[in-house]
């Protein structure tokens, strides 16, 4: 055993039950447990009321469905675990910008979101240092060669995205190396959380990453409700289950339309883009907004779904699926397209395991790794589905875990239709319980949502961490470009389909 | 010289952007769409023709002269194509190594626009584009070279004229090859899919349009006048190998203008149908189409 305190997904402690370890301790605990049984869900730095940084570590042990927690107090030095453990990287990237620690040995010292330290020090990236702090202005890494040329993208780009930088070095039209630098999107929503819950909190955990309204406010009201020991009926479980996943189907269904578009194979891109539509106005249908707004609250949802919405949705949906069903299957028998998906973007199984993939990318490179059975919570608990994988880790396998998870939904969603219990959707959470921590995880549909949160002495959160899937995957997609042609980015990159939004915060 | 010949050019000038209303239409309908007017691009050229133009501070008189240099060729190169049956403006023994050569100054001053705004992207065009007409024009070479063998003619209005269904008839199969070639150059030369995108706004993956991305307004509108033009070049190529050209010639005009129609339809079909190829992939099928050029010319040349 390595000395964290084991946890179960939703379940809140007294913080003082945290363990804080001496720092080589720590280190050598996380590093032990991350080779093999364990992956860092979130690592992150809080301050203690006498003005100390403590960093927390949140290890996900994903056969064992524990969380294992373990602190560390590590002054203003201490040394990386980048190098032992890839995953940390950009975890402790994020550290030394907010907190000012320094991560000795950290092989790519870059900012992550580019803003001045949270605490009134001296920053120790030199990019925050600067009088005014440029969004990925940063040391870049550089090849040189008479054939080599740089090829810089973004953060304008052509489509209606959000802003991102990504600089590639390129021997001819491969990809030596592909570096992505992000911060554009940094609104502060950590900072301001800290202090609630109030009546702003529950936007902002909706807006977190807009696509995944529904996954980023389950977390959120999951972490509440833990904290002020709030009961909530089940039939609120199963509407917001049923709301998580509508938004899977949308956004997979989308993604499969526009993968279609990125390699021009028009029936696809043209019918899944109505399709996804379909799905959002079953949303639409569930709560009146079409990506799930102001649905999910601490202690339940807004509306009910009586009898005769639940049989219209029903309707709906067994077209939406029959629809889907016919436009994507063209995919998998349409060969000009499936020459262009596969052994494009690879991510092998290796690579995925050591910098902590999760999501559809994850179980694309072949890990079985999915929150809603490894770590589940609400209605499934009692309904999971199937854990969708598939080998190869090319944008087919990332394609077809999609269209795999599509159908999947779709029967837990029917399951969920029969199973509606009567009864009450919504309780009220009181207030929150004073220094307690709890961590939430959430299978949205990018993949593990992670949200931990700290309360002080008057049951106020203190510290709010939020992991979105995004923040683990970007570096998968720079490694899915290694020696690809240029020209297959935008389709790598759409296999992703990270947020920005997301990973910025 | 032929005042006649003047019909098939006023054509081209007045009616390529319709190829594009075409190609769009056919698409939209298999999409389940409505899609946009078969007159969308002549709003366009309006609508661009009115604003203003933008310049890169890096661009040079080059830019502007590229566009200018690249309408001029291909214009000057539609005035040696015939369309159904009625002759070019000129003709004479080899005109079609000409119109080949000012289709490929036409992609010069293209190329050195693109390479003049010193883009990463606009380079990167340009690169792909250079590469893939290589291929491109060595199977349209065969392809002509097989046709004036075929009719024992040596202009482009002959070639094309001599395609009788006599002709037709007697060599069915080298001609079909020679029509799948000349298909295939088609949709490589006019950036359409399988081997580029016209649709696509991913920079990283374009040949034709990344080259024009610093084009605006006016420009632009020259630019998509240009593809048209270019366009309706290679379609008339394409309507010219057809046994449409017997008749009356006001008939036989007719016949061929529906051919050009038809061509649209094509294209937008093949467009509906499959995905782009892989970029490394495309050199292979402009090579394929020169295999197939080369055996239609031998069956001919053996027949």
């Amino acid at each position: 055993m390595s000395g964290g305190l084991l946890l179960r997904n939703g379940e809140a402690v007294a913080a003082t039950r945290l363990p804080v370890l001496p720092v080589p301790e720590w280190r050598e605990a996380i590093l032990d447990a991350v080779d093999g049984r364990a992956r860092i869900s979130s690592l992150f730095g809080h301050r203690e009321p006498d003005g100390r940084v403590r960093l927390t570590a949140v290890l996900a042990r994903d056969a064992a469905s524990t969380l294992e927690v373990l602190c560390a107090d590590p002054g203003d030095v201490y040394p990386a675990l980048t190098p032992e453990c890839p995953q940390a990287h950009l975890f402790e990237r994020e550290i030394a910008e907010q907190w000012a620690i320094r991560p000795e040995g950290h092989p790519w010292f870059k900012p992550v979101r580019f803003h001045r330290p949270l605490r009134d020090v001296e920053p120790v990236l030199p990019e925050c240092a600067a009088a005014e702090i440029q969004p990925c202005v940063t040391r870049f890494f550089r090849m040189d060669g008479d054939e080599i040329h740089e090829v810089a993208v973004g953060p304008v780009h052509a489509g209606i995205i959000e802003p991102g930088h990504f600089r590639f070095q390129c021997h001819g039209e491969t990809v030596f190396h592909l570096e992505i630098s992000l911060g554009y999107q940094h609104r502060g929503v950590e900072r301001a959380l800290v202090g609630g819950p109030d009546a702003r909190s529950i936007h902002y955990a909706e807006t977190l990453a807009g696509d995944t309204t529904i996954g980023h406010a389950t977390a959120y009201s999951q972490a509440i409700e833990a904290l002020a020991a709030c009961r909530v009926p089940a039939r609120a479980h199963l509407l917001r289950a049923l709301a998580l996943e509508l938004e899977r189907l949308a956004n997979h269904t989308g993604d499969l339309g526009a993968l279609a578009a990125d390699v021009g194979y028009l029936p696809t891109s043209a019918y899944c883009g109505r399709i996804r539509g379909d799905f959002l106005n079953l949303t639409a249908l569930l709560c009146g907004s079409r990506f799930g707004r102001r649905f999910v609250r601490p202690g339940g949802v807004t509306f009910d779904l009586e009898a005769a919405r639940l049989q219209e949705m029903a309707g709906r949906f067994e077209q939406a699926m029959k629809d889907v069903t016919v436009a994507v299957n063209l995919l998998w028998e349409t060969n000009s397209v499936r020459a262009r998906f596969e052994e494009t973007g690879i991510v092998p199984e290796q690579a995925a395991l050591e910098i902590g993939l999760v999501g559809p990318a994850a179980r694309a490179s072949g890990r079985e790794r999915d929150a809603r059975v490894d770590f589940p919570s609400g209605a499934y608990r009692f309904i999971q589905p199937p854990i969708s994988t598939a080998p190869g880790g090319d944008v087919q396998a990332r394609a077809y875990v999609r269209w795999l998870e599509i159908q999947r939904s779709a029967d837990f969603i029917r399951d969920v239709f029969k199973a509606m219990v009567p009864g009450e959707f919504r309780a009220a959470p009181g207030p929150l319980k004073p220094e307690s921590f709890v961590v939430t995880m959430v299978e949205g549909w990018r993949g593990e949502i992670c949200h931990a949160a700290l309360t002080d002495e008057r049951g106020r959160l203190r510290r709010y961490k939020v992991v979105d899937p995004s923040f683990h995957n970007w570096f998968g997609l720079a490694l899915a470009l290694r020696g690809q042609p240029i020209s297959d980015f935008p389709l790598c990159n759409k296999s992703f389909n990270l947020s920005y939004c997301g990973h910025d915060l | 010289m032929s005042v006649s010949g003047l019909i098939p050019v006023l054509a081209a000038l007045t009616l390529s952007p319709l190829l594009f209303g075409v190609i769009n239409k056919v698409k939209a309908l298999v999409a389940g769409r409505q899609g946009p007017p078969v007159l969308q691009l002549y709003y366009d050229l309006l609508k661009l023709s009115r604003k203003g133009a933008v310049y890169s501070a890096t661009t040079s008189w080059l830019f502007r002269a590229g566009l200018v240099g690249g309408v001029a060729a291909v214009v000057a190169a539609l005035l040696l194509v015939p369309l159904g049956g009625t002759p070019a403006v000129f003709a004479f023994r080899g005109d079609f190594i000409l119109a080949l050569y000012l289709l490929g100054v036409a992609r010069f001053f293209l190329v050195a626009a693109a390479m003049d705004t010193g883009s990463a992207f606009e380079g990167m065009g340009a690169s792909r584009e250079v590469f893939f007409s290589a291929l491109a024009e060595l199977a349209l070479f065969v392809v002509l070279a097989a046709l004036a063998h075929g009719t024992q003619t040596g202009t482009l209005s002959a070639m094309l004229g001599g395609v009788t269904p006599e002709l037709w008839r007697a060599e069915t199969p080298s001609l079909a090859l020679l029509l799948i070639a000349l298909v295939l150059v088609l949709l490589a030369e006019n950036a359409r899919i399988p081997v580029d995108d016209p649709n696509t706004h991913l920079e990283l993956t374009m040949i034709h349009e990344v080259m024009v991305l610093d084009h605006g307004g006016p420009d632009f509108a020259l630019v998509l006048y240009t593809s048209a033009l270019k366009l309706w070049l290679f379609a008339a190529l394409v309507v010219g190998v057809l046994p449409i050209h017997d008749g009356p010639p006001a008939a036989a005009f007719a016949a061929g203008l529906a051919g050009m129609a038809l061509v649209a339809a094509l294209v937008g079909v093949v467009e509906s149908a499959m995905a782009r190829l892989r970029l490394a992939r495309v050199p292979q099928l402009l090579l394929g189409a020169a295999a197939l050029a080369l055996v239609g010319f031998l069956l001919l040349a053996a027949g």
